[in-house]
């Protein structure tokens, strides 16, 4: 192995990860904006807000986000009412398709794990709130909300990673990420090993800050339930339940 | 917008493939898993590391530049390979094989946690009494950790499963006729992509649908005679 080729082309490494920085953080955040309003009106609105919420849940997290992807990248341009439209500049740029379908598949996991945690709101922190004198809108600003974020955090942060590793795919679209700059050092130096070794080296490092600045977060959060063994993060396959 | 223009057969064929893919890559996976759940928990040292370095790095990076590296390296690899066992010509890495090893392998660790998760949840004292009875570990593992652990496992099994199908779409990129390249190709003939990816997605969505009842019913039958609050 000659990894004299990776020092060589590092630039094209640290621009792939500049893009996936932007993609991941971006979607992640435009997500979770997107996520916890919906997330509310899943638990607490009529069926007619429940039901859209539902479908849309239910089919991202249902089908490949590559497939997601192709729908939106390749598949809006068979409209000609979508290429006529102010809003082709925008769905003809890889970037910006690659941001929409990340968000909107983060999104949907989002929603369902913090339906998940607003649920498991125990009955008497509602109760003392109601006690007290809250308006809905008060008690899910100041006692909901709050205690859903601390239950969700665990799971929540597997959705990081998990965003993390799905963001190679923005590759297959042309973008220059982490995994699109080994691609490009591939196909130039026919070297498999050093490109894509760098690059997995690469998500390696992210993974394992990620999880190191969530481990300090949780201990903050979650002081009040500090056990004696100081329990680990484990990043696991993203929970389904889809009929749920 | 819903005729598919003769392209229905071949988006079967690709759903077919996909579900090959799948449940090759699952038998992979269940037996790492099954092997690294055992050495996580077995006293050998070099084992439990093995098994740890193994977990980690597999959650360390994304699919499919796993999936790349087995793909163009293993190329690399065999032909490198190849001539030092005395085969000279060129050999082509199969992409349904380099897809099987590289979903499994993933999916291997994931099981791993699972099937930790559950032996650990066999009471103890069922496999001491097993001992006690003068059997063999081979045998208190198939008469009595294997199936006790069946219920524990099942609900992470299950989820490792609809994701797992999920990733096959990868294999798509390494050039395999799946479901998902199929409808890429029919996209390009036609003219008509968002039809032949709804398509696919509508397919994704079936499948992981009857997965889950399934799944429900399985485990519906492996917890009878537990009591439930």
């Amino acid at each position: 192995m000659d990894f004299s080729i990776i020092t060589g082309n590092i630039d094209v490494y640290l621009e792939g990860l500049k893009n996936t920085l932007i993609l991941v953080s971006l979607s992640l955040i435009a997500g979770l904006a997107m996520a916890i309003p919906l997330a509310v009106l899943r638990v607490i609105g009529n069926p007619f807000i429940q039901w859209p919420i539902r479908a849309f849940v239910y089919f991202f997290r249902g089908t490949p986000l590559l497939v997601q992807m192709f729908l939106v990248y390749y598949g809006f341009g068979q409209f000609d009412a979508m290429k006529d439209s102010f809003l082709w500049p925008l769905f003809k740029e890889a970037y910006f398709c690659a941001l929409l379908t990340f968000s909107l598949n983060t999104c949907a996991y989002t929603v369902e794990i913090l339906r998940g945690s607003i649920v498991a709101t125990p009955h008497g922190e509602v109760e003392a709130a109601t006690a007290a004198g809250m308006s809905r809108l008060l008690m899910l600003r100041r006692i909901i909300l709050p205690s859903a974020f601390r239950r969700a955090l665990p799971a929540y942060s597997n959705e990081i990673i998990f965003m993390l590793h799905g963001s190679a795919l923005a590759s297959v679209i042309t973008i220059v990420d982490i995994t699109g700059a080994a691609r490009i050092i591939n196909s130039r130096f026919y070297s498999p090993y050093e490109a894509f070794i760098t690059a997995a080296l690469f998500y390696m490092a992210i993974t394992f800050t990620i999880v190191f600045f969530i481990r300090l977060l949780e201990k903050k959060w979650h002081a009040h339930l500090q056990p004696a063994d100081q329990s680990v993060i484990t990043i696991e396959a993203p929970h389904e339940n889809i009929t749920g | 917008m819903f005729s598919l223009h003769g392209y229905g057969p071949s988006i079967f064929e690709g759903t077919i493939l996909t579900l090959e893919v799948s449940l090759v890559s699952l038998l992979i996976a269940l037996v790492l898993g099954m092997a690294g759940a055992l050495s996580k928990l077995s006293r050998s040292p070099v084992l439990k590391g093995l098994a740890t370095a193994y977990t980690t790095v597999i959650r360390g990076i994304p699919d499919l530049v796993l999936m790349l590296l087995v793909f163009f390296g293993g190329q690399v690899f065999v032909n490198q390979v190849g001539p030092l066992v005395g085969y000279d010509e060129y050999i082509d890495i199969n992409p349904f094989i380099a897809g099987v090893i590289t979903i499994g392998f993933i999916f291997g660790a994931y099981m791993t946690e699972t099937f930790r998760g559950a032996i650990l949840a066999v009471n103890k004292g069922q496999l001491e009494a097993g001992y006690a009875y003068g059997m063999s570990s081979f045998k208190v593992f198939r008469r009595i950790l294997f199936p006790q652990m069946v219920r524990h496992a099942l609900p992470g099994f299950g989820n490792n499963w609809l994701v797992l199908v999920k990733t096959t779409a990868l294999v798509s990129i390494i050039g395999l006729d799946d479901m998902v390249r199929k409808a890429s190709m029919a996209a390009g003939a036609t003219r008509m992509p968002f039809t032949f990816y709804v398509v696919v997605a509508i397919n994704f969505l079936l499948i992981t649908t009857v997965s889950i009842y399934l799944l429900q019913y399985l485990e519906n039958r492996y917890s009878l005679g537990v009591r439930r609050s």
